[in-house]
């Protein structure tokens, strides 16, 4: 069942063309990766996909809605890890949790075991009482994946969970991300610029270049794309290089606004 | 009706989250009480001594400790637009606007919390003038109107830098522009002086300018002997009226913030 699809999907700013019609199916129980250098759109395709921004042209229907004329469904459907902090440093775990069960209408009666069950599955029940503030970045990111998973959303959009995140908190991240699928059946949704991170999370990549799709696959067709002699080993960063890269040795696109890159920094700062 | 209900209960929520922060950090709360003492203590002090300024018979600290509540409230809220930046700034912005929640709710939220962070103002100012023999009147209804006065310019003016906020988008702007909005909103008020002294000109702003109803309002609940120039229906009237617009625009705007 495809639980996402793109069709044209396009956003601009001005005279800068963000996403170009971007056409994408996901179905449900993936773990889908849209990978793309800083400025390749990933952002702009999350937030569009989220209901954050409108899109130019073009349409997306999440969990089968409309994200424009059905915004406030999408938002019950998807749970949201944004790149930057998304939990309340001046409140405890619990509190940050409570909050967003009451945002999300669950019934009274249940809010407490569902806090409960979402700090477990994170590994954080011991930390509920604790000030965020105190919390090191891995387990504010736990947290936020479990702030985002408590009315269990059928699609969890994650926008570069690892980003500023050291290889020991980075892999509990990514055990819980996978533990969520595996027991709640989410399907993910997840962009990043970690060739790691996409071999280890997601069953199909998505690369996006200057705004457009440039390639689509799982990982395994996306390495036999490039068609390199059998026996060559081929790992995701060639893929990446190939796809994203430009012709003729010509240096990356270096994108990302000043903003995107100050937030970029700051989430890695406050994380690290 | 549904929306009704899902707009009160989320709109509760939003209140319920800057509440839990004020408890977990209550400085804030303590040194917003110091700056209205000093207005009293100092300027109302003097001022009181020069007789300068018509009141109507009534001396000069009981004209003017309503007033310099008014101020205290103001000068809260029109900066609570830097705090709608730092959240945006942080990602909670993000968060908020991809959950459930109707735009309304978040910024209605966000216009009582503000209402609440202006009692303890009133708590200090109704203690101090007391201290400092302003006639006060005592009648529980007056103190609930008091509270009621107080807490609609609260939510007024921090909805109105709610949209500032969302329009300049920066720090550095919104600073630059809270300093601007604030100086005419006081002197165009009768906040510390009434009305009847302005050139004609600036009468009329005062007139459409919603610190005036809340002044007023203010001094009749607050001090005896006084009575409500504009009548307490119609200050409370211009109050809301302003609250609704205001809140109506801004949860249209507030989605921009992130964009």
């Amino acid at each position: 069942m495809t639980i996402l699809e793109t069709h044209g999907l396009t956003k601009r700013f001005g005279d800068l063309t963000a996403l170009d019609g971007l056409t994408l199916g996901v179905e449900a129980g993936e773990a889908f990766g849209l990978l793309g250098p800083n400025g390749a759109g990933k952002t702009t395709a999350i937030r569009m996909l989220t209901t954050l921004l409108p899109p130019t042209s073009g349409d997306a229907r999440v969990a089968g809605l409309d994200v424009r004329r059905e915004a406030a469904a999408v938002r019950r459907a998807i749970g949201y890890v944004p790149q930057a902090l998304s939990v309340d440093g001046s409140l405890t775990a619990c509190e940050n949790l409570l909050i967003f069960a009451k945002l999300y209408d669950l019934p009274r009666a249940e809010r407490a075991g569902r806090i409960q069950a979402a700090l477990a599955l994170v590994g954080l029940s011991d930390f509920a009482g604790k000030l965020v503030r105190e919390f090191s970045g891995g387990m504010i990111r736990r947290l936020e994946i479990a702030q985002s998973t408590l009315h269990r959303p059928r699609l969890l959009f994650l926008d570069e969970p690892t980003v500023g995140l050291d290889p020991l908190a980075r892999t509990a991240v990514w055990e819980h991300v996978e533990r969520l699928r595996g027991e709640l059946g989410t399907t993910l949704f997840l962009t990043t610029h970690s060739m790691e991170e996409a071999d280890s999370l997601c069953s199909r990549l998505a690369i996006l270049h200057r705004g457009k799709l440039a390639a689509v696959g799982t990982p395994a067709e996306l390495k036999a794309s490039l068609g390199r002699p059998a026996g060559t080993e081929v790992t995701l960063d060639d893929v990446f290089l190939h796809y994203a890269g430009d012709p003729l040795g010509a240096p990356l696109p270096e994108g990302g606004s000043f903003r995107e890159t100050s937030r970029e920094r700051r989430t890695a700062r406050r994380l690290g | 009706m549904r929306w009704l209900r899902d707009l009160v209960c989320k709109t509760f929520v939003i209140a319920e989250l800057e509440v839990l922060r004020l408890r977990h950090d209550y400085t804030e709360v303590i040194t917003r009480g110091v700056q209205p003492v000093l207005w009293l203590l100092l300027f109302g002090e003097v001022f009181s001594r020069a007789r300068a300024i018509p009141t109507g018979g009534v001396p000069y600290l009981d004209f003017m400790a309503p007033g310099i509540l008014a101020q205290s409230v103001l000068f809260v809220a029109i900066f609570y637009g830097i705090g709608i930046i730092w959240e945006r700034d942080l990602g909670l912005t993000n968060k908020l606007l991809v959950s459930p929640t109707p735009r309304a709710a978040l910024v209605l939220g966000k216009a009582v919390s503000a209402g609440v962070r202006a009692l303890p103002q009133v708590v200090v100012i109704f203690v101090l003038a007391t201290l400092l023999g302003v006639r006060m009147r005592w009648s529980p209804l007056s103190l609930l109107g008091l509270i009621a006065a107080a807490f609609t310019g609260a939510a007024l003016f921090s909805t109105f830098s709610l949209i500032i906020a969302c329009l300049v988008k920066t720090r550095e702007r919104f600073m630059g522009i809270g300093q601007l909005m604030t100086m005419p909103l006081f002197f165009a008020s009768n906040a510390i002086y009434p009305i009847s002294m302005m050139p004609v000109w600036l009468r009329w702003i005062s007139r459409v300018n919603p610190l005036t109803y809340e002044v007023d309002a203010l001094r009749s609940l607050m001090v005896a002997g006084t009575a409500s120039a504009f009548g307490l229906g119609l200050d409370f009237a211009v109050l809301l009226a302003w609250t609704v617009v205001l809140v109506a625009l801004g949860a249209k705007l507030y989605p921009r913030v992130v964009t």
